[in-house]
């Protein structure tokens, strides 16, 4: 199947996914989904990274909430338009850098506003992908020449430090945490929606769109490249492989990918602080669902996300959310030692025999074509 | 005819205190078919990974086309044209021979030629390589259910799919029968007369003796000899390190 | 002025002392990450539990917290032979350690903090210690006992383990190991027993380092995460697999720590040690006394 097409379906998906959660009618079902569905790009962009190019990234919440933050720089902005750093106002004596809410800097405003701070959703998530992108491209800079178990060190480093920047950063609430307050609804093309609807739908476009980069990805020249790091790298390069030049846009894809699923995320909790936003939880989870579900191809992500996304919906209801995690790690680490190769494994040796059974009449002419041509 | 197409000089690498390669000089003529011996742990597979990249030499420069290689990465050599086959075949284990040929293909010869991948082409090309070798069988098995053998002569084929100028076989004959043997020097042979360079690192005395038009030894990291075949071996410093193992 | 000198000096003090308690709890990746190349991010977790364990029996049956951590480390070597059979028979011995090998370890260092949020809830649990609130004052320099106790225990079980494989067949086999596994073969050496009991050995080292920190500062399930920088950025500055490095790459951290602490605010702590690792794998990945 053809890449736009594939996209095509993907999208088409995406939009019965939402037309039938709405004629639902249960709201919960909203807020439930937008979770799962947050995975399921969490998952399928640190399988680029993880189970494409075996670089195991454990700082996925770093990207994500960069993301978030980002959202929140740009909310607290909008609803205050002014730059009043202390540095600034010890430096020069004048309250602020940038006093947009002054009336002679109405023009200045409308500009910016206008054209330059992101305020939509979309906009947003462009910025944060740029941004946790850049990230992503650094962190590997530094410490892709390295082994592969260093970068993961680096990326765990990485997660704790922008924690720490962001714990000390009092414009966006420091430890205290930010409120971001979503609209209640939303205009699009003259329809109403409920704006949790909105963030729905916004995060199952961007589920499409992340499933099928992956799919792109890995059918593509990349993907037998990203693959030939994973088995040996240094082979990879005696094969012309350049293994730092791959890595690099593995991290910064999948960087720029966990950074986008992270934008829209302070308006859907409303209340955004560090120590949930950095929180285990996601690393754990992005690392987890490619694993269950497996890691060599875009399926995995997809069936692991949706399945532990879902398990994990019931059993925090159910039981306890501290259950709920003990049960991810638990699959987590009985999955690494017995099914390696993740369900998709577990599944994919039944499905080939199907396949050889139903191609194996044409396939044999074709051997036979390509056998006399050799020859 | 008259430039080097691989020149090495003052090549020279240690691992801690432990020198491996100690000033080695080489010029490899293109065309040329050259043979190097020598007993185990005398560097030749460091002088190998120094060649491609895998290593960095510590001192000395090497040559390749005229062009300086020192700092250029693995993969930059390959697509200059200098291949390499590993002593101990490492394959790409979640692919199949035929996926494992497509890399080289894609990576060093298609982005040269700036060529629009064509899977068509590829297939072609694969097909054909894996004709050369005996591997047809195989293209859609997995490295993990090939024989030892045959993992050799994969190793080799991707070698040789990256189409090189200059082509390095590290003991790419080990544990191949002696029909297997013949069959890999004609192969390699052939390959010379098409226009590729060949150094052939190997130990089988009988291959390396039928193939090479040159020979060079290497004795504890050092050069000890380097001219014709039926020369060398009648060195009396060769047969010492040989006789002396 | 007085106030500077004084703040410098016992900042170069607590600096100290810190160190030689980070010590303790490097070590052990010192072992198993620096001679056998296992990457365990579950080691922070370990120490931990050994906090709890050392917590628990202290409440209980008031027993010293540092004697806790010696009788608890039989239990804490077989929990390390156990995991490394495990990792062994699934990673090691199919050659797919990379990936699933850090997987692993790190569900398992998942697993032991929720464990403790379970068991234990998310409150600061800390040990009652005749020592522990007790501080000597010689001039400027304030020595608070609950940093010295540690800070020599973990420089005697440094001492132990040098000794240990220096000066015995096990310990220099261990040290092999990690060079020629083939050679050791030959010697009627089995490697995987070998790298085992060096495994568990890092794991036994959690019991005590574990005692020491709940000494020093009161524990939270959390914690561990806090410590996984600090333990690699200490094992890549000292250089990987030696133990005098450690020892120096964990003064060095525990000084920057601590000052940093001591004149910017203990909030940016977390961030010095993964800092601090992130600039040496940059600049000098070997380490300071790297081989």
């Amino acid at each position: 199947m053809r890449t736009p097409i594939f996209l095509a379906l993907a999208i088409a998906v995406a939009a019965l996914v939402f037309w039938l959660t709405r004629t639902a009618g249960n709201d919960y079902l909203f807020f439930a989904g937008y979770t799962v569905l947050q995975f399921v790009v969490l998952a399928t962009a640190w399988n680029i990274l993880g189970g494409y190019c075996g670089y195991v990234n454990f700082g996925s919440a770093a990207f994500f909430a960069l993301g978030a933050y980002t959202s929140v720089v740009f909310y607290k902005f909008v609803h205050d338009p002014r730059l009043c750093p202390d540095f600034w106002t010890s430096l020069t004596g004048q309250d602020c850098l940038l006093d947009l809410t002054a009336s002679e800097n109405e023009g200045l405003k409308d500009l910016l506003m206008t054209y330059l701070v992101p305020q939509s959703l979309p906009a947003l998530m462009a910025v944060a992908a740029v941004i946790s992108g850049l990230i992503g491209l650094g962190t590997g800079y530094l410490t892709l020449r390295l082994r592969g178990a260093f970068f993961a060190i680096a990326t765990l480093a990485l997660a704790v430090v922008l924690q720490t920047f962001v714990v000390n950063w009092s414009y966006v609430g420091g430890s205290r945490g930010a409120y971001v307050i979503r609209p209640n609804d939303i205009e699009i093309l003259g329809f109403q929606f409920p704006y949790i609807q909105y963030l729905f739908l916004i995060m199952v476009m961007l589920a499409a769109i992340s499933v099928a980069i992956a799919r792109t990805i890995e059918r593509s020249k990349l993907g037998y490249g990203f693959a030939t790091i994973r088995d040996d790298e240094l082979a990879a390069e005696a094969s012309g492989v350049p293994t730092l030049k791959l890595k690099l846009i593995a991290t910064t894809l999948s960087g720029a990918l966990m950074g986008m699923a992270g934008a829209p995320f302070p308006y859907y909790i409303g209340y955004l602080e560090p120590a949930s936003a950095f929180g285990l939880p996601y690393a754990v989870n992005s690392i987890a669902m490619p694993m269950i579900g497996g890691t060599t191809s875009w399926i995995g992500p997809l069936v692991g996300s949706v399945l532990l996304g879902t398990l994990q919906q019931v059993v925090t209801v159910t039981i306890s959310s501290e259950m709920n995690l003990l049960l991810v790690g638990v699959l987590l680490v009985a999955f690494v030692i017995v099914a390696p190769k993740g369900l998709v494994g577990l599944v994919q040796p039944q499905l080939q025999k199907l396949r050889r059974k139903w191609t194996r009449p044409s396939s044999k002419s074709k051997d036979s074509a390509s056998a006399s041509a050799a020859s | 005819m008259d430039a080097p197409l691989l020149e090495v000089e003052g090549l020279g690498k240690r691992f801690g205190g432990f020198v491996a390669l100690d000033g080695i000089d080489l010029n490899v003529a293109p065309g040329e078919r050259v043979g190097l011996i020598g007993p185990n742990g005398s560097g030749k597979s460091t002088l190998v990974n120094c060649l491609c990249g895998t290593l960095a030499n510590e001192t000395g420069t090497v040559k390749f086309e005229g062009r300086g290689l020192n700092g250029l990465p693995a993969h930059s050599r390959t697509r200059l044209g200098l291949a390499r086959s590993f002593q101990l075949p490492r394959p790409f284990a979640s692919m199949t021979v035929a996926d494992n040929l497509k890399v080289p293909l894609l990576y060093a010869v298609s982005s040269l030629e700036r060529v629009p991948f064509s899977h068509a082409r590829a297939d072609e090309r694969c097909a054909e390589l894996l004709g050369l070798v005996g591997l047809v069988d195989c293209a859609h098995k997995y490295p993990r259910d090939l024989t030892q053998v045959d993992m050799r002569k994969l190793e080799l084929a991707r070698a040789m799919a990256a189409e090189p100028k200059l082509l390095i076989a590290d003991e790419a004959m080990a544990g191949l029968s002696h029909s297997e043997v013949s069959d890999i020097v004609s192969l390699l042979i052939r390959l010379n007369e098409h226009g590729t360079t060949v150094i052939l690192i190997e130990h089988i005395m009988r291959a390396v003796m039928h193939f090479s038009q040159r020979l060079v030894v290497l004795v504890s990291g050092r050069k000890i000899a380097d001219g014709r075949p039926d020369e060398v071996i009648r060195d009396p410093e060769v047969e010492r390190a040989y006789i002396g193992q | 002025m007085f106030d500077s000198a004084d703040l410098l000096v016992n900042a170069l003090i607590a600096g100290l002392l810190l160190g030689g308690f980070y010590t303790a709890v490097t070590v052990g990746i010192s072992i198993s990450f620096g001679i056998l190349d296992i990457v365990n991010i579950a080691h922070p977790g370990f120490i931990i539990v050994g906090s709890y364990i050392a917590y628990i029996v202290n409440e209980r049956f008031g027993l010293d917290p540092i004697l806790v951590g010696l009788l608890a480390l039989p239990a804490f070597y077989a929990l390390g032979a156990f995991i490394y059979q495990i990792y062994y028979v699934s990673f090691e011995k199919r050659g797919q350690e990379a990936l699933r090998g850090l997987a692993f370890f790190f569900g398992i260092l998942f697993i032991t903090e929720v464990v403790l949020i379970i068991v234990f809830g998310v409150d600061y649990r800390y040990v009652n210690a005749a020592y522990v609130d007790t501080t000597y004052n010689i001039g400027l320099a304030q020595l608070p006992m609950r940093m010295v106790v540690p800070c020599v225990v973990s420089l005697l079980m440094l001492a132990v383990l040098q000794l240990f494989v220096g000066r015995t067949f096990l310990g220099r086999a261990i040290m092999a190991v990690a060079q020629d596994q083939q050679a050791l073969r030959l010697m009627a050496a089995d490697p995987v027993k070998i790298k085992r009991v060096a495994f568990a050995l890092s794991i036994a080292t959690c019991s005590l380092a574990g005692a020491c920190l709940i000494i020093i500062q009161p524990v939270d399930p959390s914690i561990g995460r806090d410590y996984i920088g600090r333990v690699f950025a200490i094992c890549v500055l000292g250089g990987l697999g030696s133990l005098p490095g450690t020892l120096i790459g964990a003064m060095l951290l525990g000084l920057v720590e601590s000052f940093t602490s001591t004149f910017f605010g203990p909030s940016w702590a977390p961030a010095v040690a993964f800092g601090l690792l992130l600039l040496t794998l940059a600049v000098r990945p070997a380490g300071l006394l790297g081989r």
